[in-house]
């Protein structure tokens, strides 16, 4: 479980997360969503020690997350977060290699290579773990980051706006795959989503923000009502069913 | 981290060439001198001293200084995540220059290991503060890093020649300014062994590196104290960059081109590309260093003209070549 309890990051006078107190459980998908600027990303920093709390605590199982070795959560937990810089110019394989950093220290064993083999395959990606990763298109780069922080083969999986400029075929193939990891490998995903209908189909639970706070969290039918999400998003949306998932209409 | 036993036979040839050079650099000179003469002569006393006071020191101070240099750009590449980074364009040169100017006016009975740490440590403190810079600056474009970069040099050299004019030290400064290796006797290069330790450094934690290049939040997710490497790799080059300086004089876009070329054909995967990085800038060094001897026989071409001449050839072809890349 990750628990957080009485979490605020300020800057200056402006609370961008506001003592916020959460668990979220073991195993599944649970996703944050929530209007720009209602804090999910800093959150996230927050959870996974990207950003060092203003105040508050958190905790991943037994590790306090501002006091364990950074090495000793980095297999617990990974993030990975949207990043448009410039990066090392790393074949896919090599990527995937350095996720086993935190077990190997560089220096692969064989139990490691294996890892590497596995999150390849899983995220189908042999045919390319020879190429540069600068020169893939998005979906391919984000496939290879995720095949990395798989291999680091932690229990937690945060990741900030996984389907970001990624196409429509991308970001179902992309939330599917999120989807059987969580299943048939027992990992337990935090994702930040902008979309509902993604967070709705694929998450167990979903944490809504708004202004730094958290305001509710529930199953996707709890928070998928027309009245909540207007206290969340401040429109309305109307909520069909189609086939047992709802879907808002927020287009109009 | 990956196994790299293909190119090894590759590695081995390179290492063959760059050695051929350097003898070959051993026996370029205005006294003529040949493996086989030296033979004949049974080790004539007047060669050989020329021999192990001036060649041998010299094409050694080549290797040493190239590879240490092709390596700092190398690893600033990595920091500050930018291909354009080398110890001249993000102002490491300038404030290493400052710094021994400083030192030389403030304590000018200063031994040699406490000038090169003053100025080691004004490197250090200068390129520190460039990256804390460029945290705050929010960038639109990769060029613009190099260019905050060159204008900070520029601030800090205007400051330095201020002082070397004021207090007649602009030869000093000029010789710093300009490699050349023409000066380089036994006695007087033995610095440079520092910058090898600093090279193999670089090699020990070539990893770390890699990851800091994939940027602070993946760093962190994999465990990586971001901080520490930071301050450990500024540590390398800025030490490497003052030990060149004082002994030969900055040897400009090295550590901008050789990394470069290694990245195009090989990645950034550090502990693959080293190895090639210190190799070639040793090879580079050496080349430019021989063709400047014999252009101009009996007089000599400083090699960091030679190599201001070449590797902005090389470098715009770079540039030019697929921009796309750099981004």
């Amino acid at each position: 479980m990750i628990a957080a309890r009485n979490l605020t990051k300020a800057y200056g006078a402006k609370r961008v997360v506001d003592d916020v107190s959460l668990d979220i459980p073991r195993g599944g998908i649970t996703s944050v969503i929530g209007p720009n600027g209602a804090g999910k990303s800093t959150l996230l920093a927050l959870l996974s020690r990207l950003l060092p709390p203003t105040s508050g605590s958190v905790h991943v199982d037994e590790l306090d997350v501002a006091t364990a070795p950074g090495d000793v959560l980095a297999r617990r937990l990974s993030i990975l977060r949207q990043d448009n810089h410039m990066t090392a110019r790393l074949t896919v394989r090599e990527l995937v290699e350095f996720g086993r950093f935190p077990h190997s220290k560089g220096r692969l064993s064989t139990e490691d290579a294996q890892r590497v083999d596995e999150a390849i395959r899983y995220l189908g990606l042999e045919d390319l773990s020879d190429r540069f990763i600068d020169e893939m298109s998005g979906g391919q780069r984000q496939r290879a980051f995720v095949a990395m922080v798989l291999s680091q083969d932690t229990d937690y999986l945060l990741m900030d706006e996984p389907l970001n400029s990624l196409d429509m075929r991308h970001a179902a193939e992309t939330m599917k795959l999120i989807r059987k990891i969580a299943d048939e490998l027992d990992k337990s995903f935090v994702l930040v989503l902008h979309d509902i209908n993604f967070a709705s189909h694929y998450s167990d639970r979903i944490v809504a923000m708004r202004e730094g706070a958290v305001i509710t969290h529930g199953t996707p039918d709890e928070i998928m009502q027309t009245g909540v999400l207007r206290e969340i998003f401040e429109i309305d949306i109307p909520i069909h069913e189609l086939d047992g998932r709802r879907i808002g209409l927020f287009y109009r | 981290m990956a196994k790299s036993c293909p190119v090894l036979p590759h590695f081995a040839l390179g290492v063959l060439v760059v050695a051929a050079l350097a003898i070959w650099s051993v026996f370029v000179g205005v006294t003529d001198m040949s493996i086989g003469e030296l033979w004949r002569s049974g080790w004539n006393d007047e060669q050989v001293q020329v021999l192990i006071e001036s060649r041998l020191p010299r094409t050694i101070a080549l290797v040493l200084a190239g590879a240490a240099m092709a390596t700092s750009g190398s690893i600033l590449q990595m920091l500050v995540r930018n291909r354009f980074a080398e110890p001249s364009t993000v102002g490491t040169a300038e404030a290493a220059k400052l710094g021994f100017l400083i030192v030389l006016l403030l304590f000018p009975e200063a031994s040699i290991p406490a000038r090169l740490a003053a100025a080691a440590a004004f490197a250090f403190l200068t390129t520190a503060f460039f990256m804390r810079m460029l945290r705050d600056v929010p960038l639109q474009s990769t060029l613009v890093v190099p260019l905050v970069g060159i204008l900070l040099g520029g601030v800090i050299n205007a400051a330095a020649s201020f002082l070397a004019y004021r207090y007649d030290l602009m030869q000093s400064l000029a010789s710093w300014s300009n490699g050349d290796f023409s000066m380089i006797l036994r006695g007087r290069y033995e610095l440079l062994w520092l910058s090898l330790g600093m090279t193999l450094l670089a090699y020990v934690y070539a990893d770390r590196f890699t990851v800091a290049g994939l940027g602070e939040n993946i760093s962190t997710n994999l465990g990586l104290r971001y901080r520490s490497v930071l301050t450990l790799g500024l540590i390398i080059v800025s030490v490497s960059t003052a030990v060149v300086i004082v002994t030969a004089g900055m040897i400009p876009f090295l550590g901008l081109v050789v990394p470069n070329l290694v990245s195009l054909t090989m990645g950034d995967n550090v502990r693959r590309t080293l190895p090639w990085v210190a190799l070639l800038g040793a090879g580079l060094v050496l080349a430019c260093d021989i063709a400047g001897r014999i252009l101009n026989a009996p007089y000599e071409i400083p090699v960091g003209t030679m190599l201001g001449v070449i590797a902005s050839g090389l470098f715009l072809y770079l540039l030019l070549r697929k921009h796309d890349r750099l981004t």
